[in-house]
């Protein structure tokens, strides 16, 4: 009883004789040795099944192929004492075969997958396009009926990609502050430039890390979260419903996520300014000599509001872009839950992509207007 | 054949003996006692939520019951963990209500995978069998490269059924096979369980609210009220219980409708 159950096949002269148990599990080892069998040479053949003791639609199938191989091959085939409820079985896959046709996975060249690729980039360029002037509609609709903006998902988004991303934010600003100051107090030191670290912290992290350094936690963190979000919505047909309520979808899913953001980042990146330059302080203090009193006379002296202000501007724009990547992403998703994991993963990529890039441009703005 | 054992049509395949199961304070079952025989279709029935796919779940150990007993082929389920439930597991098939089918994959590989997983059929074999199933269940060819998502309700449920059959279970568990399609597609099912109960010799478990197919496919119905079973038996005999919530569940206007139409049909 405990011995694995096995399917049989013997052929003698024109008799096959099948016989033990024809189940999904007895017909594995059977099958593979089926295509190596000298089969009966004579026209008549006679299939002896009274021996089959349990037959299943899997086993029913290898039967119903063997004796149909064996008819192509032009010979008559006669089954034999197949018990009563099996046959009914073999009867009802007899009579399903003829649907059962193998659909073949279509098969893709080389060309072909390269070609539907580049359409694929280029449709998503497209979409985006459509995407941001849909929100742009939307956003001009809102600012002169200011009574449709959704105030309430505005404040919970200001909440969660604002207020909650505070401790995140300071931390890693405040750590990137300690960690400039201190590759730096080598060089200055060697100098005797120790005042500088001032200069150094200020500029750079006022100028460029702390904008572009909230922007990439801000991506991380809530980008991610609206494309994955939006993208179940989808999946649900949640957005659909959305429509059918008379609810443009835009109008609560996206403007709000990206006033909100608008708002927090800047915000955000006052906020990594002051610990990023709390952190330059604690280390030029600790191994530069250089004392609290000193370094923020120097700060106030060295760095000018524009630079302040070069930062803070690129805020809003980096917020957008993270808000519509997210968002746009969360749309693309279609169907599966796989589709959700992709865009959630894109929508990170390309957004930290396009916000360096933006960095870069603003970059050889500023440089270009000598500020 | 051989009758000096109990006959083979009378050993239980599920037997439940004084299940208790809750969430935090919300009790789902009191006392839940029954036992579903080979090779009949069990239906169980109730009011929306009162049980019947908890039930179902506890069943099949997808959800631990506090305490009672479950067992499945003479085996106890309760307390298995997933290596000891895998012979148990490869015995049975479960269709789920929504279907649940894996999104990223097609139909055909949703089916082919149970098989990849559990046999060493060569990759030929397996195709012809998917396709084999596919047919079965009443979906055409067309289907089988689809994806779940660009299918209608009642193909999807075919196509969950295709993959609960896959292995051709003893054991089938139906989650609501016919809920949320139209009469036609629910007749069609109807009539699909039917005709695998009767070709494979299925033992069936499902839950479900339709009247009618309760008519047409339920060989015994058990009714869960209140976290305990109020009545047990087949259709005809459940009629003519007494009990208000049966009586209430048989007998207002659709479960009317649905016994007449039974009856025209005979």
């Amino acid at each position: 009883m405990t011995t694995d159950p096995i399917a049989q096949l013997q052929i003698q002269a024109a008799t096959v004789r099948c016989s033990g148990v024809w189940t999904v599990r007895g017909i594995e080892a059977l099958e593979p040795t089926l295509d190596a069998l000298a089969w009966p040479a004579a026209p008549q053949v006679i299939l002896e099944a009274a021996g089959i003791s349990a037959l299943d639609t899997s086993g029913a199938w290898l039967l119903h192929r063997t004796v149909r191989m064996l008819q192509q091959r032009g010979k008559t085939v006669n089954l034999q004492g197949l018990q009563a409820e099996f046959s009914h079985l073999l009867q009802l896959v007899e009579a399903r075969a003829a649907t059962a046709e193998h659909v073949a996975p279509i098969h893709q060249g080389g060309l072909e997958s390269l070609g539907r690729l580049a359409w694929n980039q280029l449709r998503d360029l497209l979409s985006m396009l459509a995407f941001v002037g849909e929100v742009a509609l939307v956003m001009l609709r809102s600012v002169r009926h200011p009574r449709r903006i959704r105030w309430l998902p505005l404040l919970r988004n200001l909440q969660t990609a604002g207020f909650e991303a505070l401790p995140i934010t300071g931390l890693l600003s405040f750590l990137m502050g300690v960690v400039i100051a201190y590759q730096g107090a080598d060089q200055l030191q060697r100098f005797g430039a120790n005042i500088y670290v001032a200069d150094m912290v200020g500029f750079t992290m006022l100028r460029e890390l702390s904008p572009m350094l909230t922007a990439i936690i801000v991506a991380g963190r809530s980008g991610s979260a609206y494309a994955a979000q939006i993208g179940t919505m989808k999946v649900t047909e949640e957005t659909d419903a959305l429509r059918t309520i008379g609810i443009v979808p835009y109008e609560l899913l996206v403007l709000p996520k990206m006033l909100a953001l608008m708002i927090a980042l800047p915000l955000l990146t006052v906020y990594a300014d002051v610990t990023g330059i709390l952190g330059g302080m604690i280390m030029a203090s600790s191994k530069l000599e250089v004392s609290y009193d000193v370094f923020l006379q120097r700060i106030g002296d060295a760095v000018n509001l524009s630079s302040f202000l070069t930062g803070i501007v690129k805020a809003p724009v980096f917020a957008v872009i993270i808000a519509l990547v997210g968002c746009f992403q969360g749309f693309q998703v279609s169907g599966s839950a796989d589709s959700v994991g992709r865009q959630t993963t894109m929508s990170v990529v390309h957004s930290i992509f396009l916000v360096i890039v933006a960095d870069a441009a603003f970059s050889l703005v500023f440089n270009w207007l000598k500020i | 054949m051989n009758q000096t054992h109990l006959s083979p049509d009378d050993t239980a395949v599920i037997d439940i003996r004084k299940l208790h199961t809750s969430y935090g304070a919300a009790v789902v079952h009191e006392d839940v006692s029954l036992s579903v025989r080979r090779g009949e279709t069990f239906a169980l029935v109730g009011s929306s939520g009162c049980g019947k796919s908890t039930l179902l779940r506890a069943i099949i150990m997808l959800l631990r019951p506090n305490s009672g007993s479950i067992r499945v082929f003479g085996q106890e389920v309760i307390g298995l963990d997933d290596e000891q439930a895998l012979p148990l597991r490869r015995r049975w098939g479960v269709m789920f209500e929504r279907g649940a089918l894996f999104s990223s994959l097609t139909v055909a590989e949703n089916v082919a995978m149970v098989l990849r997983e559990h046999t060493q059929l060569s990759p030929r074999l397996i195709n012809e069998v998917v396709a084999l199933k596919i047919a079965l269940t009443g979906l055409p060819a067309s289907a089988a490269a689809k994806y779940p998502s660009e299918l209608s309700g009642g193909m999807r449920k075919r196509a969950a059924l295709a993959r609960a059959i896959a292995l051709d279970p003893e054991l089938l568990f139906l989650d609501e096979p016919t809920a949320g399609l139209d009469p036609l597609s629910a007749g069609g099912i109807d009539e699909l369980v039917q005709s695998l109960h009767d070709a494979l010799g299925l033992t069936i478990m499902m839950v479900t609210h339709d009247l009618d197919s309760l008519w047409r496919v339920a060989d015994r119905v058990g009714v869960l009220d209140g976290g305990r079973i109020l009545g047990l038996g087949s259709m005809d005999e459940l009629a003519q219980s007494e009990h208000p919530v049966i009586r209430e569940y048989f007998y207002g206007p659709r479960g009317r409708a649905a016994q007449e139409q039974t009856w025209k049909r005979r």
